[in-house]
């Protein structure tokens, strides 16, 4: 049963428009928008986009933390692990520290989407090459010291920066938000996420048999290797893509699945959506608190940290949270 | 017992890699079809690998496998998932799929990649927990059961692919006698309804209680091969385990005993 989550999502969508600091912080009458020409632009031109990049933001991370647990039959992945979320921060350090102030608006986020998506072909790269351990074994190592790597050069990258103009926009980048995000910063996330997500809801039943072993998957006459593979690209390139907008946005991927399985059990073809679903919600109600709570912009990653880690708790104490299907 | 076998695998060479000692030499062998086999012998003699090349996981490096006459190698991926079914030995699910949805994967073969098992899928998986008495399972998540009802279920998942080939890998190896005789009567009524079963084991008794025709292995050879009383005795199997071993017939039955015979 996710009606439910898809209803509960549309309304959080709709109210999260109307939540802000304008005219006062709380909530923007719906009349205004009529009466108040800066009241339109405001929902229209910064919330509306903004809200739907958190909504496919979370989707994102939720659903490819669901693939990577499966298909790594590992519950303690997550999306970015791969060398993608520290390639990221690189690219956009990088960015920060060469292209100066006049830079287009675009050029940072498409530096850091670079650097992530060759985070996942090193680590690829690398894990085809180690003498160690079966082939999962060798993506995790591949993925750590890749990530290894680049976080390494993101330290190199804060030590040269302009301790008074640079370092902060780095350190403000990685910990991960969605402030000015415009229309075409939206656009720009579409050709990754829509066909990365299309491909993980459509083969959500495969899912299922990639996260036996291989040679049981192979014995159902399926080709393990291919379709992981093809899965697995998929859910890190639409990573890759929210990663470079968003910054750093931790616990997202990590947390969403194992509540999504906890209440809608592990089978994918339920698991899944419903990840997809509860990580929209978790990351626009985020958003909402993190550009509402204070006058100042609250970095987003901070509050999913903070607000995954207390809904982890509470969810995975209880010993019974399962929806009826 | 029909005459044409369901595989014929013919100097078969594998092994781990190019420099590491081959573990299949030149190894030839004709399974029987419609009946049980047995292959047995001692920890680490091959029996694993021979079942993952007999169901194509692992390619050969010299030889080939023929099933109904027909190279292995040749059959398309979903056509072979109709044709030969798996229990692996120890199966690991990692999450907690409720039985019903683990058997349900048995009926992947007949769907498309992108496809969702069907009411029928459905119905199918739920006759083969029925046929095995585990319908009252149905729900509970795999990783809860007991590992007797995991190794039946996991037999289920292999039979809902409705293959006429099942393989197991050391099916009995981590089964109570009561669990033991359960699993094997449920085999002995496969064998008996047409299906080729092949099963490793490095236990006689499971040989002798499962199995209509047996092979002997040792080193990646095929030591001796044919109808299990015939190939079942004392001295063959002595030189299989290289320990002094015993046949003795109770009840009918040939049963084998550690030490040396008293005369």
């Amino acid at each position: 049963m996710l009606w439910p989550l898809g209803l509960a999502l549309l309304v959080v969508l709709a109210l999260s428009l109307f939540i802000g600091r304008y005219p006062g912080p709380g909530f923007t009458s719906p009349r205004l928008l009529w009466e108040d020409e800066l009241a339109r632009r405001l929902v229209f031109s910064l919330r509306l986009p903004r809200l739907l990049a958190a909504m496919l933001l979370g989707m994102t991370l939720a659903g490819a933390g669901t693939v990577l647990q499966t298909v790594f039959r590992n519950p303690l992945v997550e999306p970015g692990f791969l060398g993608v979320s520290q390639g990221a921060a690189f690219g956009a350090a990088l960015g920060i520290l060469t292209l100066g102030a006049g830079a287009p608006p675009l050029a940072t986020e498409a530096i850091a989407s670079v650097f992530a998506l060759s985070g996942l072909v090193l680590s690829y790269a690398l894990a085809r090459r180690l003498h160690f351990g079966g082939w999962v074994l060798r993506l995790v190592l591949a993925g750590i010291a890749v990530s290894a790597l680049f976080s390494s050069g993101v330290g190199v990258l804060k030590y040269l920066a302009d301790p008074m103009t640079q370092l902060p926009e780095i350190t403000f980048w990685l910990l991960g938000g969605l402030s000015g995000l415009t229309w075409a910063g939206l656009l720009y996330l579409l050709p990754f996420v829509i066909p990365g997500m299309t491909l993980m809801v459509l083969m959500r039943w495969r899912l299922n048999l990639l996260a036996l072993h291989d040679e049981t998957a192979f014995s159902l006459g399926t080709s393990p290797g291919r379709e992981r593979a093809l899965v697995l690209v998929g859910a890190v390139a639409a990573t890759a893509a929210v990663t470079a907008v968003s910054g750093i946005v931790g616990w997202v991927g990590l947390v969403v699945p194992h509540i999504a399985r906890r209440a809608y059990g592990a089978d994918s073809r339920v698991a899944l959506p419903a990840a997809l679903l509860i990580g929209g919600i978790f990351a626009v109600l985020c958003d909402d608190l993190a550009r509402t709570l204070l006058a100042g912009e609250i970095p987003l990653g901070i509050l999913t940290s903070l607000l995954g880690a207390l809904a982890f708790a509470l969810v995975m104490t209880r010993t019974r949270l399962r929806v009826p299907t | 017992m029909t005459t044409s076998p369901a595989f014929s695998l013919r100097g078969l060479r594998f092994g781990y890699g190019p420099e590491a000692p081959e573990v299949l030499r030149s190894l030839s062998l004709d399974i029987p079809a419609g009946t049980t086999t047995a292959i047995l012998g001692p920890n680490g003699c091959g029996k694993t690998t021979l079942l993952h090349v007999v169901l194509g996981w692992l390619v050969p490096q010299g030889g080939e496998v023929l099933v109904d006459g027909r190279p292995l190698a040749g059959i398309p991926r979903r056509e072979r998932g109709r044709l030969v079914a798996l229990v692996p030995q120890a199966e690991h699910v990692p999450f907690d799929f409720s039985v019903l949805e683990y058997v349900l994967m048995g009926r992947t073969p007949y769907l498309g990649v992108l496809d969702m098992p069907s009411a029928e899928d459905h119905r199918i998986a739920m006759e083969t927990l029925e046929a095995l008495s585990l319908d009252h399972l149905w729900r509970r998540p795999v990783p809860e059961l007991s590992g007797g009802e995991r190794q039946m279920v996991t037999l289920a998942r292999a039979l809902a692919q409705r293959t006429p080939i099942l393989l197991l890998d050391e099916p009995t190896a981590h089964l109570d006698l009561g669990n033991k005789g359960r699993l094997l009567d449920t085999l002995a009524g496969l064998a008996g309804k047409g299906t080729t079963v092949l099963l490793t084991t490095h236990d006689p008794e499971t040989a002798s209680l499962a199995a209509g025709f047996l092979v002997l292995m040792r080193d990646g050879q095929v030591l001796d091969s044919g109808p299990l009383r015939e190939v079942l005795d004392a001295e063959r199997l002595s030189a299989t385990y290289g320990v002094p071993v015993r046949v003795v017939e109770v009840d009918g039955r040939p049963v084998v005993l550690l030490g040396r015979g008293k005369g």
